[in-house]
């Protein structure tokens, strides 16, 4: 569970988000709401990218603010543009490189590696160049990278809004197979029909909190 | 200690000069040799990461030339290039960033592209000229003023590039996007 | 990230990144203690041999070659015009320097950028009471191969965007989109790092 007491968050003298409190329990949660609602600050405080400026943040009972590090172990991040979480040169050094900063064993890692890559069909790339792959294989990797953790919870922040139709496609059934907890942030309405929750932001406060079958037809309502 | 965000603006910046070494000459009409832009990276890393930051910048870049990669200007690589005539100025971009960050971190915090200038032009060209005119005076068997005279055609490109460095330096910083050097 | 490295099956390409590194060095010292023109006779004929052994095909390793010998000889040409005296010694000295870039040029030639690499982060375990963070140096060569393609593309652009506005507009103003760019760049590659627990405290000896 990651829960939200009384989190406000400025940027110098501009606050983000106001006083959430918020618990989450389901598997699927959507974050909507427009540019600059909050909604990608709220994200990465969900594994302690960001920490409040007050209140407090946990996950499973830890303190972002406290136990960053095992915070981190326990949720993993898909950012939005897959360009600037591919680390490593090659697609298996990346899979691998969270692993080897864990200080897991170099066959354990290996292991790993092969059955995450398995899973996603990016067996054939395991020794190739990551930046020569498409816009969707890499957020493809770039989700590899980040499930090769086996983390209990995994934020995904718009990971599908610089995706072709088609890559879009994969993806949403990526998560949607997923058997972790994950929260999406996103725009895109229709990939969050079938989830369990959808929160929307505006202004940094929670408008709408609700079934996406109630919650998207009220947030489409509000753009006008 | 090297901060998460150091490592990455290093080798980013690594990764520019690269960059910048990939395409193609720059031709000024009123130059008799075209300008390459990759010592405008060698001041650029200087002016905007530090010394510390820019001059590891400059020598992963270098470590991956000795590697091998073809990361020089016109494609060329390894460590033949590194001890041919040339070699000696490419094994200066390391310090020519170290000297502009240096400099820049004592005389030139703010966005002045005068100041700016200065520090671009003594560590970007005196510094990485000192490493490079002896190295060749070494290689090609010839005095250190012959040496000296034979370089003496690509300074007025490399002032325009100090140039160009200085004011892109200070928009950045007006800018205010810059991570503040923590040393 | 293939760089140079020319594949051909022979004894010169499986030796270690360490030996060739290591026998450069060797060679290149032996020769330059040795007069000028008996170093140029050494390097030169161990460079042949090795050439022969390492099976590339001449045409290629010569085209290396040609840039620093063309500009040897240029230089060579000008000191013989104005300074007229000396010019054998001249002529050993770059006969010298051109055989060592030749040995320089047949490793780079014959070791993968990944073997080199290898060898680096090894040298860098070994300068750690000097306070060289091995684990650091090598994360950071391997995200410089990572974004070399990345911002080679946006270099391009900026190039692109003076060619279409014409090169005597303000190239500089042209850079700074470019280093905005790169600094957030900067900003997200950070924060993914983070998220996927890279700690940069550790100083990557195992545990």
């Amino acid at each position: 569970m990651i829960e939200l007491r009384a989190v406000t968050h400025a940027y110098g003298d501009r606050a983000v988000l106001r006083d959430l409190s918020l618990s989450i329990r389901e598997r699927r949660v959507a974050i909507l709401g427009g540019n600059g609602s909050g909604k990608s600050t709220l994200a990465r405080m969900l594994n302690g990218l960001i920490v409040p400026s007050s209140g407090v943040v946990t996950v499973d009972g830890l303190d972002t603010r406290t136990d960053g590090r095992a915070v981190r172990q326990r949720v993993g991040f898909v950012f939005q543009n897959p360009d600037v979480q591919i680390v490593y040169p090659t697609v298996e050094e990346d899979v691998g490189f969270g692993l080897k900063a864990r200080k897991v064993a170099k066959d354990e890692i290996a292991r790993r590696v092969t059955t995450v890559l398995d899973r996603y069909n990016l067996t054939r790339y395991r020794h190739q160049p990551a930046h020569q792959m498409s816009g969707g294989e890499k957020q493809l990797l770039a989700i590899a990278g980040v499930l090769v953790l086996e983390p209990a919870h995994v934020v995904f922040d718009e990971p599908t809004t610089l995706l072709d139709l088609r890559n879009r496609r994969t993806v949403i059934q990526v998560i949607r197979e997923l058997p972790q907890k994950a929260v999406v942030v996103t725009h895109d309405l229709d990939m969050v029909m079938d989830f369990d929750r959808a929160l929307v932001l505006e202004e940094g406060r929670i408008v709408i909190d609700d079934v996406p079958a109630v919650a998207v037809p009220a947030y489409v309502a509000r753009l006008g | 200690m090297l901060s998460t965000r150091d490592l990455v603006l290093s080798a980013l910046f690594a990764a520019l000069v690269a960059g910048l070494g990939m395409a193609p000459p720059i031709p000024l009409g009123f130059l008799p040799v075209p300008i390459t832009a990759q010592s405008l990276g060698v001041m650029l890393a200087g002016a905007l990461l530090g010394a510390k930051r820019g001059g590891l910048a400059l020598l992963l870049f270098v470590l991956l030339v000795a590697a091998g990669l073809p990361l020089l200007a016109g494609g060329r690589g390894g460590v033949g290039v590194l001890m041919g005539p040339s070699g000696g100025f490419v094994l200066a971009f390391p310090v020519g960033a170290f000297v502009t960050g240096l400099l820049a971190e004592r005389f030139a915090t703010g966005a002045n592209p005068i100041r700016l200038f200065a520090v671009c032009a003594i560590g970007g060209i005196l510094a990485v000229y000192a490493g490079g005119i002896p190295w060749l005076s070494v290689v090609a068997g010839m005095p250190l003023e012959k040496a000296a005279l034979a370089v003496m055609a690509f300074i007025p490109g490399d002032f325009i590039k100090a140039g160009i460095a200085a004011f892109a330096a200070a928009a950045v910083r007006r800018a205010g996007v810059l991570p503040t050097a923590h040393a | 990230m293939l760089g140079l490295y020319l594949h051909r099956d022979s004894a010169v390409h499986r030796l270690g990144a360490g030996v060739k590194m290591g026998g450069l060095l060797a060679a290149t010292l032996v020769v330059l203690a040795l007069p000028g023109a008996l170093g140029a006779l050494a390097a030169g004929l161990l460079g042949l041999g090795l050439l022969v052994a390492a099976k590339l095909p001449v045409g290629r390793v010569l085209r290396e070659l040609r840039a620093p010998v063309v500009m040897l000889t240029l230089l060579f040409g000008c000191q013989a015009l104005l300074a007229g005296t000396g010019w054998a010694e001249t002529l050993a000295a770059v006969t010298r320097f051109a055989a060592l870039i030749l040995l320089a040029t047949l490793m780079t030639l014959t070791t993968k950028v990944a073997d080199m690499v290898d060898l680096f982060e090894r040298l860098f375990s070994a300068l750690r009471p000097l306070g060289v963070n091995p684990a650091k140096m090598a994360l950071m060569l391997a995200l410089t191969i990572r974004f070399i393609p990345l911002l080679a593309e946006q270099v391009r652009e900026v190039r692109m965007a003076q060619q279409a506005r014409g090169v005597e507009r303000n190239i500089a103003a042209l850079f700074v989109p470019l280093l905005v760019k790169i600094l957030r760049l900067a900003d997200d590659l950070t924060a993914a790092l983070d998220a996927r627990g890279y700690d940069p405290t550790d100083d990557g000896r195992h545990t």
